[in-house]
């Protein structure tokens, strides 16, 4: 039998090798004529589809592509590209190759993309999530980010409404309450970074928006990706009885751990981030806060191909659609739906800002003043005063997230810088 | 009474050991091994994705010489893995299992990067003596802990080589924290863009050597290659590794010094890996930063092993193996491949080499025919 096997493919594969070498060329030739312009863009992926991150972005990508025409072989990507020369050897290969928009999807990515940039002034370079491009002063070089602290906000609401269910449904325990009478909620961050600070404040604020009574702990992982990590870090929250474990890390360990916590009879909920966890977590993930980067990569690869300057700080959010929660889990209190739709419709109007200064305390004391811009590298912002017309003003001076105050209600439990 | 008969019978094959076999046969044998990996590979790769493999080895031979970038970038790269293979050959022919070199990478990267921003106004014949020497005497160092120990204690070098490397990282974050540009990114950036001091294709200002950055990089290694080989093969300290590398006792017996030969030889297998990380950074990067070495201090080992210490064969097995990291990349972006399938390519054709070992060493005797025939 597996001689049989074995004779078939050996039969198909010199078949195959056969008609192969004509039929390539002709479904070339013919993706050619179909081509509407020599516009070719050149893609610096940090993984591949297998990393949820990456795979956000290639969607992304495609997706634009799609909208605008773009066909398959004007797009070309390169994968598993690390964040080291590398990333320019990869950039000036794509700039021979004739792209005009070279965009690279990770934050370690952004210094050699940005040498890359000097070296080939008439092609547009685009480094996602990054946040040198206002300073360098080159035309060519951009950064991007979404408003994604927005959809935190609200996957924070989210949170809040399944809280006032709990406390009303008389499902939490002593354990669950701080000394001060609030209910604990847990977060899950990456690393103690003004994009970290900035999503978890956000999501606080959601959820204190529905539910004032409650305080936060953040557990740090040191890693944007770390499966075992994560998990134990919501282990570790969820044994200090929080509630709700929200997350600002890239994987599925958080709520796969709150999942195995729940079946185990705690009272535990996840908001997870990027992806919709009910795979992993089909009873304890109430939704996940997300981007859609093919608002983003619609704009760019759109501008470009018209010729046109892409954005030197691209920020968007709800407004344009740009950022979303994640499809509500079975678990989510009632009338869930109803109030997202509320708070966002709200945010997209203007009328709701998520850092209002009026909804928070710093050392109990409302905030007046804070700086976005950091000029000198020491990671405290020192110019561009963020705080007016009553809110502090997150991816207003640069795309990339600025908000990094700690604010009341919030405990940092292992941040040792 | 089939079971007696068949007891009866000769083995259908038998191994025996070769006495010697002429160069042209033991190439051609490595040769047929690459080949049949090549179709194996072949069957795997249509079997799984339905894409004629002849188009992906074309796609793998594009992403490594597709282009003249490319093709310098391979050379490059493969100039660096050589001259780390080269740098552990002695360590390795004496038995001494120098598993070290990503840290001894990193300290003459240290070093290099070092001269690189403090010594930039030298003049640029004294900035390179500087670089070229600092790096060798950081790897030597790094080499000669190890061997110290060794000597003098037994201690076991393939877990003190692998401990001086995480050393070594740390050492490399520490300075890429302490000279991080811009302030606060973590990273050292490329050092000197606009000047290019110490960057070894600038060393004779604009005017690149033949046209082209890297050169200068292909002759230190192949100087390098050649030297070594001379070195193991006719000089007195390459007999004593080869004695040591033999049997330690018999070193002994012989009046060679063993203590002494380790540290000698892990002083130059230190040395020169160390220079291997001039050359990634002064060569190559322009930058430092805990992934300068990127793993080929250990990738150089099996490059080391596999061309049994023979710096010439080096060459060959780099070349493959830099051939496949770069075809790889570039099967996964024309085919949508992940890098996965190139690891198993890249497994299968070594897993043959390593197996065509054995057709070297041993022949093959099949049972002769039935007696009608004869």
């Amino acid at each position: 039998m597996k001689k049989i096997i074995a004779l078939i493919v050996a039969v198909m594969l010199v078949v195959s090798l056969a008609a192969c070498g004509n039929t390539t060329d002709a479904t070339k030739d013919q993706a050619a004529k179909t081509a509407n312009s020599d516009f070719k863009v050149g893609v610096i992926l940090v993984g591949d589809e297998n990393e949820g991150y990456t795979y956000a972005h290639i969607e992304g990508i495609k997706e634009a592509a799609k909208k605008l025409g773009i066909a398959d072989n004007q797009i070309i990507w390169k994968y598993s590209i690390p964040e080291d020369e590398t990333c320019y050897d990869t950039a000036a290969d794509l700039a021979d190759q004739g792209c005009s928009l070279i965009i690279s999807n990770s934050y370690g990515h952004q210094s050699y993309t940005q040498q890359a940039a000097e070296e080939y002034p008439n092609i547009q370079f685009v480094a996602m999530t990054g946040d040198t491009a206002k300073a360098t002063n080159l035309k060519n070089f951009s950064n991007a980010f979404t408003r994604v602290y927005e959809s935190r906000y609200v996957s924070g609401v989210v949170a809040g409404m399944k809280i006032k269910e709990l406390k009303d449904g008389g499902k939490l325990t002593d354990k669950n309450f701080d000394s001060d009478g609030n209910v604990k909620v847990g977060y899950v961050g990456a690393y103690p970074y003004a994009e970290v600070v900035s999503g978890y404040t956000a999501f606080f604020l959601g959820i204190r928006s529905v539910y004032p009574e409650a305080s936060m702990e953040v557990q740090y992982t040191n890693s944007w990706f770390d499966i075992t990590a994560e998990g134990e870090a919501a282990n570790a929250l969820l044994s200090n009885g929080c509630v709700i474990i929200g997350q600002h890390a890239d994987s599925t360990g958080a709520p796969a751990a709150v999942q195995a916590a729940l079946e185990s009879g705690k009272v535990c909920y996840s908001v997870g981030y990027n992806v919709d966890m009910l795979s992993v977590a089909p009873d304890a993930a109430l939704t996940s806060a997300t981007n859609v980067w093919s608002v983003y990569y619609e704009y760019a690869l759109g501008t470009a191909m018209k010729g046109d300057k892409v954005d030197t700080n691209w920020a968007e959010g709800y407004e344009k659609g740009a950022v979303a929660i994640t499809d509500l889990g079975k678990s989510v209190a009632k009338g869930t739906a109803e109030k997202v739709e509320e708070v966002e419709s709200a945010i997209k109007s203007g009328t709701l800002n998520v850092f209002d200064t009026s909804k928070f305390t710093v050392g109990g004391k409302e905030v007046t003043s804070a700086f976005a811009t950091d000029t000198d590298g020491d990671f405290t912002p020192d110019t561009d005063e963020a705080v007016f017309d009553g809110y502090y003003h997150e991816s207003y001076f640069q795309s990339a997230p600025s908000f990094q105050l700690r604010i009341d209600g919030i405990k940092e439990l292992n941040n040792d810088q | 009474m089939a079971t007696v008969e068949y007891n009866k019978k000769e083995a259908f094959v038998r191994a025996s050991l070769r006495d010697s076999i002429p160069r042209y046969k033991a190439l051609l044998i490595r040769l047929c091994a690459v080949v049949i990996s090549l179709i194996i590979c072949a069957f795997l790769i249509y079997s799984i994705t339905k894409i004629n493999p002849l188009k992906v080895y074309q796609a793998m031979f594009e992403g490594a010489f597709g282009s003249v970038r490319r093709s310098w970038i391979t050379v490059r790269d493969t100039m660096m893995l050589l001259c780390i293979a080269v740098g552990l050959a002695p360590a390795f022919k004496m038995k001494f299992w120098n598993t070290g070199a990503e840290g001894q990478i990193l300290v003459g990267g240290i070093t290099t990067a070092a001269c690189m921003i403090y010594l930039k106004s030298l003049p640029t014949w004294l900035l390179f003596i500087c670089m070229i020497v600092s790096s060798c005497v950081a790897g030597a160092l790094w080499g000669l802990l190890p061997a110290f120990f060794k000597a003098k204690w037994n201690t076991n070098e393939i877990l003190f080589t692998l401990m001086m490397n995480y050393v070594a990282i740390q050492l490399t974050s520490f300075f890429v924290a302490l000279w991080e540009n811009p302030y606060g990114s973590n990273t050292v950036g490329v050092i000197n863009q606009t000047g290019h001091e110490g960057w070894l294709g600038y060393m004779f200002g604009d005017n690149m050597l033949f046209g082209q950055e890297y050169s200068l990089n292909v002759i230190i290694v192949m100087t390098l290659t050649v030297l070594m080989f001379v070195y193991l093969k006719y000089s007195k300290h390459g007999y004593e590794i080869a004695v040591i590398g033999d049997s330690q006792n018999t070193a002994r017996y012989s009046g060679i010094s063993v203590n002494k030969v380790i540290i000698r030889t892990m002083l130059i297998s230190g040395a020169v890996c160390g220079l291997s990380g001039f050359l990634a950074v002064s060569g190559a990067s322009h930058t430092i930063s805990t992934s300068t070495a990127g793993g080929r201090g250990f990738t150089a080992i099996i490059v080391a092993w596999l061309a049994k210490f023979n710096t010439f064969t080096m060459i060959a097995i780099s070349v493959l193996i830099v051939f496949l990291e770069k075809g790889a990349v570039e099967i996964a972006s024309q085919y949508n491949l992940n890098d996965y399938v190139s690891s198993m390519i890249t497994g299968i054709i070594l897993f043959f080499i390593l197996g065509s070992e054995f057709f070297i060493r041993y022949k093959l005797i099949f049972r002769k025919r039935n007696k009608e025939v004869q």
